[in-house]
């Protein structure tokens, strides 16, 4: 049994213990909004947040977060409303949408390092995010959005 | 509970209502399960639901659309969600016919059933194919509802207009609503009712190209969108497949789990028994959890027999091609005009080139996947698909049982590309249900076994050349291609006849039948067998038009330079819009000028000729009419590249496009499938393929395949053509240009002509070392 905190909930789940997070999260834990895509940590859709780091849940083995605090796209926000899934909406990024969980979830963590993301800061961060529908243009924009509104709020609050 | 149930009842909670009728969501009860979006005014979440039925008072003038009591307009979409936001834009049409109010429309992706006709979402056709029968099915419904809400108001109808959900006579009004629920309509229209019917003009349209928000969007900015490997059922075990060694052919000899028996989980395997052929030598493995069935199948020892195929090569497949070329019976001819044999006899010159290109895999993010059961004597199928009338009849001949007796259910698709137009995966999905006395099983493909049997974009094979008078005047034109037949090998009755009268695969030579006057045409589509034997060829997103522009806009501009001219003049001397290429109301209507005009305004746009660009930079430019020449969109791209002459690698700074695709009907829609689209083919020029090696093809993940990603995107400056012409499509034309405009963007930067696809930095460096003076 391996226990740790869900979106701000103390879970705990029975499975072997070299099991990727990904599988536990979607199967036993009903969070299907992290996805499956290389299962080799290359293409960035099963991207959560450990203890508030991006992370690739397809290659991290549940035993390794035994604990830890873990954040899918279901938690990032309780409404959906994180200043980067706004401006995901605003900007119309997704197209096919499966690749999306994970962008947010790195674009959300990008924006702790840099507030201010300068192209070849987002590349640098967002290359390992694979959107086979190519949405890369809007990607850009929208982080560029995102941290513009989150340091607004910043400054007003 | 399953899983959409459980979403469902969560949105409830945090909508503050109690259980629904969504509750019934999955559970079978032969309920209409219907998967739709639905907005919230007070949130702006969506999530699945049920449709309105009609039944519930609900008015229903055609199969299309229905209006509630409650004035919620629901319309059905037959077309796959992809991430074009398809049914958005399909919505837009019949709400600006009905003058529906926008807020109060939801969409539904239905599940299969007969009454929808023809089930297929490819070719950049939804909007050009649904625009007729639903600005027809939207003015069934006004011409109604003015009908009843006259009657409600006391006037005539003559006396009134519909206006955003309301019918209205002077200074008083009627929602459709209180029509639906007051008067209680039930007339309903026959097709040839519909097409009597008098449709709105252009001015009057309120929806239709203006600015919307995708329903599809806000549900996957949070995790709730549900894919077809989201679906979940109560007692359902995992499967995933044990590939052969070749596609076609293998055969299982013995097969040894003890191993797999040793992984916490595994329940079993099956040898599949498909009497459809699709999945010859497949064994499943079955285990308790996915990451067991990974992992039970790693350990699961099969022997086959391998297929003929387990040795061939992308060369083998390349050269077979080439000697279909070189003889000149075999094939069909899409064009095989009057006197094409005798401007070659008696020209005084001809300039002829060949150029290939190599194997591409979808690489669609969700691997292939679906979940299959037998419920009340129904089988199910539940995943995301693009071709459901294709492929529900060979799960109905793999189960042996009546197409009638199988339902595919929808789900949003974690991207298509042509993928999912081949149903291959969810016939052993059924298969081992049916092993299984009909329980619930959902197999998924890791992304090695989705790419090893991808159905991937034929590497291809096609020359081109040209008859030249003494003046070097363009006499005829011959264009042969070679590549594996999709169509051929799953939709034959689909191909269409060529000029001799034989069969052809059309998304294997359109693009080819250009509309450049020069002279009398020899199209020539040859089906490279040898292909077609070793792998599933598949659609990959605009089929053929994504190769056969590589060739003929390449060769356009290695004959221009050969021939001392522009090759943007030259182009434009050829588009003379005469005979057939004149174009046709009210698909084509007005032919090659519009593209002369694409290509006139893109030269605008891009200064080419003009601009001063640093050393090894420079524009390339080609231009299509899209997709197909019976569908034409037209396009005109630039791009700007530099070319390193130390390491060989090719740059592309910026991509200009202009586009003439009629209306526009969702134009931030059509703007990212436009910007989609050119990335697709930038990534295949320059950044991804694969190719076959013993079998099958060489790359089975990200650690060797390499699609563009965000750190290789250009400047784009993508423009639409003001028009109100009918709507063509926009899918797929955004690919078509861009290869071709770099090679040729290459060779204007350093001299160097390419005519292989990818362009690799070798063979930049080798075409740059050949040139040094010797």
């Amino acid at each position: 049994m391996i226990k740790f905190k869900l979106n701000g909930r103390d879970v705990s789940v029975d499975v072997p213990e070299d099991t990727p997070l990904l599988w536990a999260l979607r199967d036993e834990l009903d969070q299907t909004g992290t996805k499956f895509g290389c299962g080799v940590g290359q293409c960035g859709a099963c991207t959560v947040h450990v203890g508030g780091r991006a992370t690739r849940s397809c290659i991290t083995p549940i035993s390794s977060i035994e604990g830890a605090e873990i954040t899918t796209i279901e938690g990032l926000h309780p409404e959906g409303e994180h200043p980067v899934q706004q401006a995901w909406r605003d900007i119309q990024v997704p197209q096919c949408g499966y690749c999306q969980s994970g962008q947010i979830m790195q674009a959300a963590s990008l924006l702790k390092d840099y507030p201010d993301p300068t192209d070849e800061e987002i590349d640098g961060v967002m290359g390992g995010s694979l959107c086979r529908c190519m949405t890369y243009v809007r990607i850009r924009k929208a982080i560029k959005k995102a941290a513009a509104a989150m340091r607004e709020e910043k400054s007003n609050g | 509970m399953g899983k959409l149930e459980r979403i469902a009842a969560r949105q409830d909670r945090a909508a503050g209502r109690g259980p629904t009728r969504r509750g019934v969501l999955l559970t079978g009860l032969g309920s209409a399960f219907m998967f739709g979006f639905a907005r919230e005014a007070s949130a702006a979440q969506t999530y699945p639901q049920n449709a309105s039925l009609p039944g519930n008072g609900a008015f229903e003038p055609t199969v299309w659309c229905s209006v509630g009591p409650d004035g919620v307009v629901n319309v059905n979409i037959i077309r796959a969600e992809m991430g074009q936001h398809v049914g958005t834009a399909l919505a837009r049409i019949i709400a600006d016919e009905m003058e529906a109010d926008w807020d109060k429309v939801r969409i539904t992706y239905v599940d299969t059933d007969p009454k929808w006709g023809l089930m297929v979402t490819g070719g950049s056709w939804s909007v050009w194919m649904t625009w007729d029968v639903f600005r027809q099915a939207g003015a069934a419904a006004r011409t109604v509802l003015v009908e009843e809400g006259a009657k409600l108001l006391g006037t005539s109808p003559a006396n009134c207009i519909a206006r955003n959900g309301r019918v209205i006579a002077g200074s008083r009004s009627v929602s459709f609503g209180d029509i639906v629920s007051h008067a209680r309509p039930t007339r309903s229209f026959s097709p040839d009712e519909m097409a009597k019917l008098p449709l709105k003009p252009a001015s009057e349209r309120r929806l239709i190209g203006k600015d919307v928000k995708a329903l599809d969007i806000p549900a996957k900015t949070d995790g709730t969108a549900i894919y077809g490997i989201d679906a979940k059922l109560e007692g359902m075990v995992y499967a995933r497949p044990k590939l052969p060694p070749t596609r076609y052919g293998s055969k299982v000899v013995s097969v040894d789990d003890s191993e797999a028996k040793k992984i916490k989980g595994y329940i079993r395997y099956i040898v599949l028994n498909d009497p459809s052929d699709t999945v010859p030598g497949w064994v499943a493995v079955l285990a308790s959890t996915y990451p067991a069935a990974i992992r039970a199948t790693d350990a699961l020892k099969v022997t086959w027999t391998p297929g003929k195929t387990a040795n061939v090569s992308e060369k083998d497949i390349i050269e077979h091609g080439r000697k279909q070329i070189a003889e000149k019976t075999g094939g069909s001819c899409v064009f095989n005009d009057d006197g094409v044999d005798e401007a070659f006899a008696s020209a005084k010159h001809v300039f002829e080139r060949t150029y290939t290109c190599a194997s591409v895999l979808h690489y669609q993010l969700e691997p292939m996947n679906a979940l299959a059961r037998q419920q009340d004597g129904k089988w199910e199928i539940h995943c995301g698909n693009q071709w459901q009338s294709l492929f529900l009849p060979v799960i109905a001949k793999a189960l042996q049982v009546k197409e009638t007796d199988v339902v595919m259910r929808s789900y949003l698709l974690g991207g298509g590309f042509g993928r999912r137009l081949n149903g291959d995966y969810a016939v052993p999905a059924a298969l081992i249900s049916k092993e299984l006395g009909g329980k619930p099983v959902k197999l998924i493909l890791t992304r090695s076994d989705d790419m090893q049997f991808d159905s991937f974009r034929s590497p291809s094979i096609q020359t081109v050349r040209v008859a030249m008078d003494d003046q070097k005047a363009l006499k005829g034109w011959q264009h042969h291609a070679s590549a594996g037949w999709p169509t051929g090998v799953m939709a034959s009755a689909f191909m269409e006849k060529g000029a001799d009268g034989k069969p052809y695969d059309q998304f294997a030579i359109a693009g080819a039948d250009h509309w450049y006057d020069v002279g009398p045409m020899r199209v020539r589509a040859l089906d490279n067998d040898l292909a077609d034997a070793t792998f599933r060829p598949g659609w990959l997103r605009s089929v053929s038009s994504g190769w056969t522009p590589w060739a003929h806009e390449a060769f356009l501009d290695e004959l221009a330079h050969e021939l001392g001219h522009d090759p943007v003049e030259f182009r434009i001397s050829l588009l003379t819009a005469k005979g057939r290429n004149a174009g046709k109301a009210p698909d084509s209507v007005g032919g090659a000028t519009r593209q002369a005009n694409v290509l006139k305004r893109l030269v605008e746009k891009c200064g080419y000729g003009k601009a001063q660009l640093p050393k090894d930079t420079a524009i390339g430019i080609a231009t299509t009419f899209g997709q197909e020449r019976a569908m034409p969109t037209w396009t005109a791209g630039a791009v700007q590249v530099h070319v390193d002459r130390k390491t060989g690698v090719v740059t592309c700074q910026k991509i200009w496009l202009v586009l003439d695709a009629g209306t526009i009907v969702d134009p931030d829609g059509a703007m990212a499938q436009t910007e989609g689209g050119a990335l697709w083919g930038l990534s295949m020029a320059l950044f991804e393929n694969t190719e076959i090696e013993n079998g099958n093809v060489r790359d089975r993940n990200l650690n060797t395949y390499t699609p563009l990603r965000i750190t290789d995107i250009p400047e784009m400056d993508i423009e639409f053509v003001d028009s109100t012409e009918k709507p063509m499509g926009l899918g797929e034309p955004g690919v078509t240009t861009i290869g071709a405009a770099i090679a040729n963007g290459v060779f204007n930067a350093v001299g160097v002509r390419l005519r292989h696809q990818p362009i690799r930095p070798a063979d930049v460096l080798k075409g740059l070392s050949e040139k040094k003076p010797a």
